[in-house]
């Protein structure tokens, strides 16, 4: 894209023109940012693959290679003011790099495509890529370099560290090649977590709205629309509160499977629902209903949780597997216990 | 405090008779599980491995084999339900993984 709003200008190659990418964040990009991460967290946010310039590269310049998913492209070309590289942005379809590195679109063959495409051996004489660490999973080192004559040299995890690593000869400390999953890793990841669960959680809450009208011997309009602020009330509140409450409690919850962590959350929220309702704070309604609640909330809260490993840094296939196995069913029971104690206690009341 | 996942469950494993030493397997992986010294990769804390097979796909003498995935269980439902792979669901938002 000639006219992206990133573009300051044109380095000319012996390949051609290569766009200039500017280091520094504009609010439209600081927006953007803030858009994919508050609201349309799977929408494509592209950028054109191909080669780019930073500063005043020259052929002995490094070269970076990156995803065309905005946010990492951004994320990159801001920690390189002062620098002079050549970035090399693969066709990953809008997805980061270690996703996508998982999907196997950040690999072998589209590096080696795109070195092609780009025609980068007139470019540059170092013949060396610089690929992020967490691009690793996609690629073969030995096979690119079989397939393009160029060498490759893991960067840094983060694209913070890759300034000092370029400054050390390309040498990354031991930290740099660690993933972190620290709190501020965990916390931005809230407002996604809960838009990609909305759609479950209103489903869940108008389906017991709708219930909520059940009487003994038929329905009742009136019944249901009474007691819809409440129900639907504490059936957000079961969504709610483990999205924001496991991620930020994620090291101090008891267990190590991500479903263990959310039952304590869940049977925590239970006992303070059990509490608020004899204090007459909530009015869940009967007996019945209010037990429907609380094993409702430690159920949903366990699943939450259980959802919330794609987002962690640090839990393995088989291990997530091995917690479904086991976890899923207790789901199931509890989630079918919550149903019929609380229809049965709507009934009873009714 | 570090972040533990289950023990004893990661599909890790090292051929050592095949290994040279090259160190690969240690610079690319994200929990250094390796431990390269003498000429040989040695495996250190396993329980730490994710699978992400990066390893295994960057050991030049094929010594490591993992069953590299997405440890995500919203994947794995959205594939058993619609049958697409695992991976297919992986959150491109989580802004770690930028
Ligand atoms: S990458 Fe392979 S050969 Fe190199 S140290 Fe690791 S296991 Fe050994
Ligand atoms: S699969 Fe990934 S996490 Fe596991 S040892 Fe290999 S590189 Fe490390």
């Amino acid at each position: 894209m000639t006219g992206a709003p990133f573009v300051t200008g044109r380095v000319s190659t012996p390949a051609g023109e290569v766009p200039r990418a500017s280091t520094a964040l504009s609010w439209r990009d600081h927006w953007g940012t803030l858009f994919v991460r508050l609201a349309m967290g799977r929408m494509a946010y592209t950028v054109e693959p191909g080669l780019y310039a930073v500063g005043s590269p020259s052929p002995e310049s490094p070269v970076l290679v990156s995803a065309n998913y905005k946010l990492s492209f951004d994320h990159l070309r801001s920690r390189l003011g002062g620098l002079d590289a050549w970035i090399l942005v693969l066709d990953t379809k809008g997805i980061n790099v270690w996703c996508a590195a998982g999907k196997g679109t950040f690999g072998t063959d589209e590096i080696v495509r795109r070195v092609a495409a780009t025609r980068l051996a007139e470019v540059v004489t170092g013949r060396r890529l610089i690929l992020p660490q967490l691009g690793a999973p996609g690629v073969s080192a030995h096979e690119v370099t079989r397939q393009t004559r160029f060498g490759v040299v893991y960067g840094p995890v983060r694209a913070a560290d890759i300034p000092e690593f370029l400054r050390a000869g390309m040498k990354a400390t031991p930290g740099m090649r660690r993933v972190r999953f620290g709190i501020r890793d965990r916390a931005v990841l809230i407002p996604v977590e809960l838009v990609i669960g909305a759609k479950l959680i209103f489903g869940v809450a108008s389906v017991m709205v709708l219930l909520g009208g059940l009487v003994r011997w038929g329905y009742s309009v009136d019944r249901a629309a009474a007691s819809a602020p409440g129900v639907a009330a504490l059936a957000l509140a079961a969504f709610a509160f483990p999205v924001v409450l496991v991620p930020l409690l994620l090291p101090w919850l008891p267990g190590r499977a991500f479903a263990v962590k959310g039952a304590w959350v869940g049977a925590a929220m239970a006992l303070g629902l059990y509490l608020a309702a004899h204090a007459g704070v909530v009015n869940p309604g009967g007996r019945l209903e209010l037990w429907g609640w609380m094993a409702g909330w430690t159920a949903l809260a366990s699943y939450v949780a259980m959802n919330f490993t794609g987002a962690s840094t640090y839990t393995s296939l088989s291990g997530v597997y091995a917690e479904m196995k086991r976890a899923i069913p207790a789901q199931a029971v509890l989630a079918a216990a919550a149903a019929v104690l609380w229809i049965s206690g709507r009934l009873a009341g009714s | 405090m570090p972040l533990k996942y289950l023990p004893n469950v990661v599909t890790l494993e090292l051929d050592a008779a095949r290994c040279n030493g090259c160190g690969m397997c240690a610079t690319v992986c994200p929990h250094a599980v390796f431990a390269v010294g003498a000429g040989q990769a040695r495996i250190g804390d396993r329980d730490a491995c994710m699978e992400c097979g990066a390893c295994a796909r960057n050991c030049p003498n094929e010594a490591i084999s993992v069953r590299a995935g997405v440890g995500c269980a919203a994947g794995i439902i959205a594939g058993l339900l619609g049958g697409i792979g695992p991976a297919s669901a992986c959150a491109p938002s989580a802004g770690v993984k930028s």
